[in-house]
């Protein structure tokens, strides 16, 4: 499904390397996780995949279902079925949740040439499923992620990725600023999405996460590739060791 | 404690003045009227109509307003005449100035009196000798607004209206423009008795030049609200002028929405007379190209505990101007004043400019005032942010510039009105979209 080769990225403005060669397939129906310490690049590759302006693709490429990402907008990644959780969700002033949500959804359906879904279903549905994620009335109503705790940013997040139902999901650091409890709403509402037509790409820093959400394949990155990938049993490993056994391995 | 203008206008200024004073005649009416035309035609002399040297004139340049005959201005074809079509409202139609009785409603409504300012002839006494030109002249002081004078002074025609109780529905007054030479000037007065409470819209472009006066007197617990559309004409020059004393306890609120005018100046001058008196003056504006759009204002607290609110917004691109002005003046004795000034614009790229004159000027030791001022583009994290969910750039900076004004739409208390608001912008958002 999501298919990354010889991936290279520079930031535009430091010419700085970050990504260095990274290689993965996430197949439909599995969950990938990508761990690996502080500034290895985890989070630049979800930006890159997401579109964000500031980075150069030096080589490599980026595809899902074999349509080249890397060719197309923002929004057009979006249509065609990618996901990104974000690690900071944006807060925007005077856009209520709702209008936003729903704005999103139509014109994703506008895009793939899908009729726009009326007023009265989408509330039905969002309705149902904010419920799931412990999402209240109130908190439709108010701008996007205005004053909300960061649970409920991350809670919000996972809200957006079940009404738009991409394809391919990654969820960036999910878990930061998390606490247990708010940390297994956010993996129950995941849990639910898993299916045989989806994929998942999560980023963590620790095992915590995927003891919620368990993963098919671990992969450790580090200073911008992917070196060394595994079963859970990696991710167990990392917990116990730290990253420096791993690293010192593939060195 | 306030500097007091006294010096002669120039002869250029004087010369300019005399021109546009002898294009035209003093229209008819009774004697009082005739009275206070010509002491506000003094005024104008005295003073001289704005030049481009004038300090409260630095940002705008008043000269097409101020020449004696009006630059053409072409009717806009796509013009909304239909704005607030749906609500429920008296109807009062002036084309191009001009009041059409067949396009208007009947002129009653319980709860207020309505006349026309171009009927009040053979009225000698009228409660309108203490208002026309009183809140105009008042507000000469300290700044001169010699073209409100010019105004009272020659204004054609107009709606009077006495406000005695709660009124049920707006009344709605309707600027059409048809005629791509009309000059018009319209002077309105409104006078809410104690308690009393009444909407008053008004909508279109008005004339190719507009120049309009309101005075509203709102007594103790008395409350007025005024919702302005200026229309989408391009070409149009318009120079409006609100000015509104309160009493204790009093609500004045006026939001205005304008899209598009070459030129645009709106003043609001109110007084807070009455303690805890409630003032808040909001807008929001969209402009593009040579579109110029100047909001001044100026509040004077004399009475304790009273609150005030000036929410301006501007979004310009490919080279608009914004221009706010705004003032708050506390008086020696206003203590308990909240004060809150916030304009803003958003700049949709390099070529477009905002010039703003924020100021406080307190003579009071018990009060809280703020204010701030900003300009800025759209927030790239929240673009990325919109466009990760799926929405078209163009889309997704509709949203955020529709959030950036809603601060000042948000001022529009009635919700029937804020959405219809909403709705014009969004209107208007997506044919600029195309």
């Amino acid at each position: 499904m999501l298919e990354i080769k010889n991936l290279h990225v520079d930031l535009e403005e430091e010419d700085k390397s970050i990504l260095k060669g990274v290689d993965l397939t996430v197949e439909a129906g599995k969950v990938h996780a990508i761990m690996g310490p502080n500034g290895s690049g985890k989070s630049t590759l979800s930006y890159v995949l997401s579109g964000r302006d500031g980075y150069e693709v030096t080589q490599g490429s980026a595809t899902l279902d074999g349509e080249d990402l890397l060719e197309l907008e923002p929004e057009e990644r979006a249509a065609a079925g990618l996901f990104l959780a974000f690690q900071y969700p944006v807060e925007i002033p005077g856009v209520g949740n709702m209008t936003f949500l729903r704005t999103a959804v139509n014109a994703q359906r506008k895009a793939r040439g899908e009729e726009e879904m009326s007023a009265a279903d989408f509330l039905k549905v969002v309705r149902e499923k904010a419920k799931s994620l412990k999402i209240d009335a109130d908190m439709l109503k108010r701008p996007v992620n205005v004053g909300f705790s960061g649970g409920e940013k991350k809670r919000n997040e996972i809200l957006q990725m079940a009404m738009l139902e991409p394809k391919m999901c990654i969820l960036d650091e999910t878990d930061s600023g998390l606490d247990v409890d708010a940390m297994k709403l956010v993996a129950e509402g995941v849990n639910a999405l898993r299916d045989e037509g989806r994929g998942f790409l999560v980023i963590t820093h620790y095992q915590r996460l995927l003891d919620h959400i368990k993963p098919d394949v671990v992969h450790i990155m580090a200073d911008g590739r992917i070196v060394k990938t595994g079963g859970p049993e990696l991710a167990l490993e990392v917990e116990n060791n730290g990253y420096a056994g791993i690293l010192e391995e593939v060195a | 404690m306030l500097p007091v203008r006294k010096h002669a206008p120039t002869p250029q200024k004087s010369a300019a003045t005399e021109a546009r004073l002898n294009a035209q005649a003093l229209p008819d009416g009774p004697a009082w009227l005739r009275d206070i035309r010509e002491a506000a035609v003094a005024r104008v002399r005295d003073r001289g109509l704005p030049d481009r040297r004038d300090e409260y004139w630095k940002f705008t340049r008043p000269e097409t307003l101020v020449q004696a005959e009006a630059p053409k201005a072409a009717v806009f074809a796509g013009g909304d005449q239909s704005v607030f079509a749906n609500v429920d409202a008296l109807k009062i139609v002036f084309v191009d100035g001009v009041f059409d009785a067949e396009a208007s409603d009947e002129l009653a409504l319980d709860g207020l009196r309505i006349e026309r300012l171009a009927e009040l002839n053979g009225t000698d006494i009228h409660w309108a000798k203490d208002l026309y030109g009183v809140l105009e002249e008042r507000g000469q002081w300290p700044v001169d607004r010699p073209l409100a004078a010019l105004n009272t002074g020659f204004a054609s025609d107009g709606v009077v209206i006495h406000v005695t109780g709660r009124v049920s529905k707006p009344v709605h007054i309707v600027y059409e423009h048809q005629s791509d030479s009309s000059d018009a000037m319209l002077h309105h007065l409104v006078k809410l008795d104690a308690g009393a409470d009444v909407t008053l819209l008004e909508t279109g472009p008005g004339a190719a030049r507009f120049n309009s006066v309101m005075e509203v007197d709102v007594a103790d617990k008395a409350g007025f609200h005024h919702v302005r559309v200026q229309g989408r004409d391009h070409e149009r020059r318009s120079n409006t002028h609100v000015f509104a004393r309160l009493g204790t306890e009093s609500t004045f609120k006026s939001f205005t929405m304008t899209a598009n005018g070459v030129l645009t100046r709106n003043e609001a001058v109110l007084e807070l007379t009455g303690d805890d008196a409630v003032a808040h003056v909001a807008g929001a504006a969209m402009g593009d190209g040579d579109f110029h759009h100047d909001d001044t204002v100026f509040i004077t607290h004399d009475a304790e505990n009273c609150e005030s609110r000036q929410v301006f917004k501007k979004v310009l691109r490919n080279g608009a101007t914004g221009v706010f002005q705004g003032k708050i003046l506390v008086k020696p004795g206003a203590q308990k004043t909240d004060g809150y000034q916030i304009s803003q614009s958003l700049l949709l790229d390099e070529d477009s400019q905002f010039l703003a004159k924020p100021e406080l000027e307190i003579y009071a030791d018990d009060v809280v005032c703020s204010h701030g001022s900003t300009s800025g583009a759209i927030d790239e994290d929240a673009l990325y942010y919109l466009r990760a969910r799926g929405l078209p750039k163009e889309i997704a900076t509709d949203l955020l510039t529709q959030a950036f004004l809603a601060e000042a739409v948000d001022e529009i208390e009635d919700e029937g009105l804020r959405e219809e608001v909403v709705g014009l912008l969004s209107g208007w958002l997506e044919r600029r979209r195309g």
